[in-house]
């Protein structure tokens, strides 16, 4: 019967399109001089460059690593272009010197960048390539003092920001992926809501893929202020090509005392195509710091990339602070994830929720993978983590990789685990009240990741819905 | 059967699953408004007959055929029998987690108003149509918010299929041992339910292991099915006599025709 399960056609990759502008690219290859040329081109301060350079030369001495359970090919650091950027006609002073190309681009993924056809509510900043080439909204935020730009940008308008809490969540030295970033990264977003402000509205970010053969690194950085608040959304496309690339991103979140930051992604990168050419691989570091009473949740809806390696995590630091992590991972065909979380209680009465949903599908391999730690000072820690895993069809994988390591008596941590397959008698049950094959299939799952769902803003849950559809359309019949 | 058209004909209808032959030739005419009660022991193939008209790809038809107004049936797909208004009350319902019935209900009308060429209605139009439902089969509304069959007791299950089968308005219902695993008020409230729907341009198939069910859901025909055959036919007299004589009163009627005994329970 998973005959029928493995039947039926698979829906094209909307986004999958090339705009065809001009580009200035670095050749190929990494060294120290790289290093300075992207710092020059970006007119940085010194203090950048140093910071480059020490990421650099630390990243010389790391290991790629081989620890999760995804399988490919040697990367090749020295085939890759490490900058990319659209060639301006005119120094970017407003949205509307943007080149026309790359607004249609952003309209054809449907966010639109100009004035008149903006979402409302949701202010973007849009990343093409390894560059910002614009950010909505931005008058409407300055008059709650709200900063919202690109990190060129704030790296020449706001250094003393910058310098405060560039690398304080992960430092240069975190991980490989996270030190070759620190050393490269050219652009990103950079948010600071000041103290209790409530941002007025959505803020997100946009990134595309465009060039061939280029690495992707773009650095987030956010910062609410005491008692600040906001939501911050980010969403990728690239597009089809048959080689491999390379996209290693670090996202930073500062939760100062009694803020709340909350950041919801839905990642849709091009993940190959049937036979598992091409795609994204996506080897990201995200991870917050919430201080006193301070709040950081993480939603992510990861539904693309041929490869997904990335554990948003949050070091509990100050007393009363919480965790979130809420995820759907779907895996078709023969994409790869290992993903999941880690949890770090530090300050007293920290609180940790986990909830994880994976999904398999195809060929597919997803593995969760989550460490909730309890430092021996965190009194009254608690963690939840509720770990579920669908499967479709019989020749994709579930894992789980929890690990708990708990240095308090105190402290409470229960983990939940279940794996569930996909029935041919729950889709036999819709069918028979009118349903079609991808309606039935698009239901349960979403049933199945009902909790996740209802953490993102509600436009996102929906277009999160529908991604959903299309990404597991063909694993049924 | 009276002179109508038929809504339903199946003609020499074979059906195996797994390799095993079950249906072994079944001829059956149902004509709108009609009830048919399809008795017989476990493993006769009620149920698969049952899950053959509705297109349960887990049974293979391998000879016969089914017509359903003038339509060929075993050529449409599941949702397109559905759309048709072919309705089955499962015997084991299916539990959908994280799915309200809410919105499953909504959206089944919704596909099936869509085939029928109506406009999709919203939620809270919806809700109204629902309400007076509910109350046909006695169903608290607080039911309409859980997910679809999780945690149901076996009562609220069966008393669910029947609140869908009262929404979608099938012109064909089969209901597939509805009866089973209710204690008797149950087993009145679904029984009501049911002749609430009863109208002379719907017909229902009701398969069931025992007489019982029949006392409140009266059919017009009454046929007894042995080992993937139709061995006798009549009305609801024949009901009443197997329930004193048993399915062994029949295997030895049938053995002594030369056919295969019936196992009886």
């Amino acid at each position: 019967m998973s005959s029928q399960i493995d039947s039926l056609i698979d829906r094209e990759y909307a986004a999958g399109f090339v705009t065809d502008i001009e580009q200035d690219t670095l050749p190929p290859g990494l060294d120290e001089d790289v290093v300075r040329e992207i710092s020059r081109l970006k007119a940085e301060p010194p203090f950048m460059l140093e910071w480059r350079l020490k990421a650099y030369r630390r990243w010389l001495t790391m290991k790629e690593p081989h620890w999760p359970n995804v399988r490919y090919d040697a990367i090749d650091y020295q085939g890759a272009s490490y900058f990319s950027a659209p060639r301006k006609k005119t120094p970017l002073g407003s949205l509307e010197d943007v080149d026309p190309e790359i607004l249609k681009t952003y309209e054809k993924l449907g966010i639109p960048l100009l004035e008149q056809k903006r979402l409302a509510g949701v202010a973007v900043d849009a990343i093409f390539d390894s560059v910002s080439v614009g950010t909505t909204m931005r008058d409407e935020l300055s008059k709650y003092g709200v900063i919202f730009c690109s990190f060129g940008e704030a790296v020449r308008d706001h250094p003393e920001l910058v310098e405060k809490h560039l690398g304080s969540v992960v430092p240069y030295s975190d991980n490989f992926f996270a030190s070759l970033n620190s050393a490269v990264f050219s652009d990103g977003s950079f948010c600071y809501v000041p103290k209790g402000v409530r941002c007025p509205m959505e803020l997100s970010t946009y990134f595309r893929i465009n060039a061939a053969d280029t690495g992707q690194f773009e650095r987030t950085l956010i910062v609410a202020d005491e008692g600040a608040y906001v939501s911050y959304l980010e969403g990728c496309t690239a597009p089809k090509r048959d080689t491999n690339q390379l996209h290693a991103a670090v996202v930073e979140l500062v939760a100062l005392k009694g803020a709340t930051v909350k950041y919801s992604t839905v990642q849709n990168w091009y993940a190959g195509d049937k036979e598992g050419r091409g795609g994204i691989y996506n080897f990201v570091t995200k991870r917050g710091k919430a201080y006193e009473n301070a709040k950081i949740s993480w939603t992510q809806v990861e539904t693309g990339s041929a490869i997904t390696w990335k554990y948003p995590s949050v070091i509990l630091q100050g007393d009363n602070s919480v965790g979130e992590f809420y995820s759907v991972a779907v895996v078709n065909n023969h994409q790869q994830a290992d993903t999941g979380t880690k949890m770090i209680h530090v300050g007293k009465n920290t609180k940790s929720t986990i909830v994880s949903k994976g999904i398999s599908a195809g060929q597919g391999n997803n593995s969760y993978r989550g460490r909730v730690f309890v430092s021996p000072k965190a009194d009254g820690a608690r963690n939840y983590t509720q770990c579920d895993s669908m499967l479709v069809g019989n020749r994709c994988g579930a894992h789980t990789f929890p690990y708990i390591e708990v240095s308090n008596k105190n402290a409470i941590v229960e983990h939940e685990a279940s794996t569930s397959k996909i029935g041919e008698d729950q889709i036999f049950y819709l069918k028979q009240r009118g349903l079609s094959a991808e309606q039935a299939v698009s239901m349960i799952v979403s049933g199945f990741c009902k909790e996740v769902f209802k953490e993102l803003p509600m436009e996102f849950a929906l277009e999160a819905q529908q991604l959903l559809g299309i990404t597991l359309e063909g694993s049924v019949g | 059967m009276k002179n109508k058209a038929h809504m339903l004909d199946i003609r020499a209808l074979k059906a195996s699953a797994g390799g095993k032959e079950i249906l072994r030739g079944i001829n059956l005419s149902v004509g709108s408004g009609e009830i048919h009660a399809i008795m017989g022991p476990n493993g006769s193939g009620k149920s698969t007959l049952a899950q053959v008209l509705a297109g349960n790809p887990a049974f293979e038809v391998t000879a016969g055929s089914v017509t359903f107004e003038g339509r060929d049936l075993l050529e449409m797909p599941p949702e397109a029998r559905a759309q048709a208004g072919i309705f089955l009350a499962f015997q084991y319902p299916i539990e959908i987690p994280g799915v309200s019935n809410a919105y499953f209900l909504r959206s089944a009308y919704n596909e099936i108003r869509k085939a029928r060429g109506e406009d999709e209605v919203d939620p809270m139009e919806f809700v109204g149509i629902v309400e007076d439902k509910l109350k046909l089969v006695d169903i608290d509304p607080e039911m309409l918010n859980r997910s679809v069959n999780v945690g149901f007791s076996g009562g609220e299950k069966k008393r669910n299929e029947i609140l869908q089968l009262a929404v979608l308005e099938p012109k064909l219902a089969i209901l597939d041992e509805t009866d089973s695993g209710l204690d008797i008020d149950a087993l009145h409230t679904v029984a009501d339910g049911v002749n609430k729907l009863r109208d002379r341009n719907r017909s229902f198939i009701v398969v069931t292991h025992y007489q019982r069910l029949l006392n409140y859901i009266v059919p017009d025909y009454v046929h007894v099915l042995s080992n993937g055959r139709i061995v006798k036919s009549g009305d609801k007299q024949l009901a009443l006599e197997l329930e004193e004589k048993g399915y062994d009163w029949l295997a030895e009627h049938h053995a002594a025709e030369g056919a295969p005994a019936l196992s009886a329970r």
